[in-house]
């Protein structure tokens, strides 16, 4: 009981669990438990066979946390900065993580990546596609209503903002090029009729 | 999302090998980067850290490895030597990502873990070859070999985060893949009880079946942190853990504010139920994934009921002995969480059920073309 210096009791024993449950108790004791003690001095090493690594050769000017003193000896090369998002993404990486401004730049470079990208898809043979890309075709393969209606899930409630927030964009993308178009093309109409009634 | 043609990736160091990859495994947290929640994800990037394969190439200094060896890689890079690899933290380890000092590098998770392409491809570059990998063991199926390389050694982490002595009362918030092997270790560290909550019946069910646990759907009841304490004889659990993360479901504004409009690095709905559903004194386990943006943390209770909050990823390959031993003996059958298989081609689908809980999916793996 709680309010008493005992602890509630558990419903089954030590043996009852040994025999309900494979494996019960074979890490009770802590030595048998791999990440116990913490900061254990590893004296093998795990296989390196050096005390600081080589170098890779650094091919552009690879940005870093300036909480780094150095830049570190092994580093990816996946995607380097290009672009606006890029040059958003360096000037993020003046700031210390430990600065709001650093993360909220780089999250707001993501979306600019995002968009940059999209643009020059539209100049390939193969435009960005939010159909398939969102792999929303899943919905009509995988039970997309029966996984979810009648199951009491929490998710439900909030999963209507989804086509919002990843369709909503691309719809106002197009209304803006829409209106544009029809701004430029009543532009020109107008000029036209003026040049007609000129003429006259 | 969508499956590009990239050139094979080169080795850029001399301890890099190349790894064509055999089979791939979604993860929870690769949602994080699919929905912008981890800053500097950039457009072209490979996600995917959970992979297994046959060595390619290596480069010049590898010297445990050879092309033709079947490998299980963990989801850290890790160089072996540093401050903090040579004592064991190999998920924070500091000579292998120049762009943060918070966090270790991890494939395909975005340039804030080191900007390396991930292992949902059919070629990855694995740097430190010397270190991370493993040969996979002849006796150990492909499905166990790629849940090890991160939610197995994860869950079982957790459990060891909790710190747990025979007898003590484990709630594990989440039954996803991480959730259902912290609740199962929880029992081999001599777990009293163990209480899982979700609020997918799917899960819960595995909770049930693979966990041995009780379980709790929250959706159920008006008031989780009150039905715990109820179930406890109002003095709370021992332990918590919390194996959601992120995007935890449970309370809409937490919920949309940090996984929809990114105002926070993640929604601590689970952390929080963790911090009230302890008794004084206990201890909250996290490896549930959350961004670096600050999050709505109920921390004052947690500092006045005298909580011992452990955190950190796993880092992978210490778990490992012991966790190959555990495979072998039956405790820990990871590959009873597999629900689907993905063809690599239709990723955009795979994450899409994963992300939205379709079909009964608990643990998605991902077929590359040419495996």
């Amino acid at each position: 009981m709680t309010y008493t210096p005992h602890k509630p009791p558990i419903a089954e024993s030590p043996d009852e669990l040994r025999k309900r449950i494979p494996g019960w108790g074979v890490d009770l004791d802590a030595k048998d438990r791999p990440s116990v003690p913490k900061l254990q001095f590893q004296e093998d090493f795990t296989g390196a066979h050096w005390e600081f690594p080589e170098r890779q050769p650094e091919k552009y000017p690879r940005e870093r946390s300036v909480e780094h003193g150095m830049l570190t000896p092994v580093f990816g090369i996946a995607q380097p900065p290009s672009g606006v998002a890029g040059a958003i993404r360096r000037y993020a990486y003046t700031y210390s993580e430990g600065r709001t401004a650093h993360w909220l730049l780089l999250i707001a470079a993501d979306r600019v990546d995002a968009w940059e990208h999209h643009l020059k898809s539209f100049l390939t043979l193969r435009p960005d596609n939010p159909i398939t890309e969102t792999g929303v075709k899943a919905e009509f393969t995988h039970n997309g209503l029966s996984s979810r209606f009648g199951q009491n899930r929490a998710d439900v409630k909030h999963q209507w903002l989804d086509p919002v927030i990843v369709g909503g964009p691309w719809i106002a993308a197009a209304g803006i090029v829409y209106s544009g178009a029809r701004s430029v093309a009543r532009s020109l109409s107008l000029v036209g009729s003026d040049g007609h009634r000129q003429v006259h | 999302m969508r499956v590009e043609e990239k050139d094979r990736p080169k080795t850029e160091h001399p301890n890099d090998a190349i790894v064509r990859v055999q089979l791939a495994a979604i993860c929870g947290s690769d949602l994080h980067p699919h929905h912008g929640m981890m800053p500097d994800t950039r457009i072209g990037h490979t996600f995917g850290h959970e992979f297994i394969g046959v060595v390619d190439e290596v480069g010049s200094s590898v010297r445990n490895l050879s092309v033709g060896d079947r490998v299980m890689v963990p989801f850290n890079i890790f160089c072996g030597t540093c401050w903090y690899c040579a004592r064991g933290l190999y998920s924070n380890c500091h000579n292998v990502n120049p762009n943060a000092t918070a966090v270790g590098g991890i494939y395909g998770y975005s340039h804030t873990t080191g900007g390396y392409d991930g292992g949902q491809a059919e070629f990855v570059r694995v740097p430190f070859a010397d270190v991370g990998p493993s040969t996979i063991p002849d006796w150990m199926s492909d499905e166990d070999a790629v849940l090890l390389t991160d939610a197995t050694a994860t869950g079982y982490f957790g459990a060891q985060l909790g710190d747990i002595v025979e007898g003590d009362v484990v709630i594990v918030f989440g039954a996803g893949p991480v959730g259902l092997i912290a609740a199962k270790s929880a029992w081999l560290m001599g777990a009293g009880r163990v209480i899982v909550i979700d609020h997918l019946e799917h899960r819960l069910e595995k909770a049930r079946t693979f966990a041995h646990a009780e379980t709790y759907n929250f959706t159920e009841y008006g008031d989780i942190v009150l039905e715990m304490k109820k179930t406890t004889d109002w003095l709370g659990a021992d332990v918590a853990i919390d194996a959601v993360g992120a995007e935890a479901d449970g309370n809409f504004t937490q919920h949309v504010t940090s996984a929809k409009f990114k105002l926070q690095g993640g929604s601590p709905v689970a952390l929080n139920w963790a911090i009230d559903s302890v008794r004084k004194g206990a201890t909250i386990s996290v490896m549930g994934a959350y961004g670096p943006l600050f999050s709505a943390v109920k921390f004052g209770d947690a500092m006045n009921k005298g909580l011992t909050i452990h955190t950190n990823r796993a880092p992978v390959k210490r778990q490992w002995p012991r966790l190959f031993e555990h495979v072998r003996n039956g405790y820990l059958k990871p590959s009873e969480l597999v629900t689907h298989r993905i063809p690599l081609d239709d990723i955009a689908e795979g994450y899409h059920m994963f992300s939205a809980k379709l079909d009964g999916m608990i643990k998605p793996l991902v077929v590359p073309s040419a495996a």
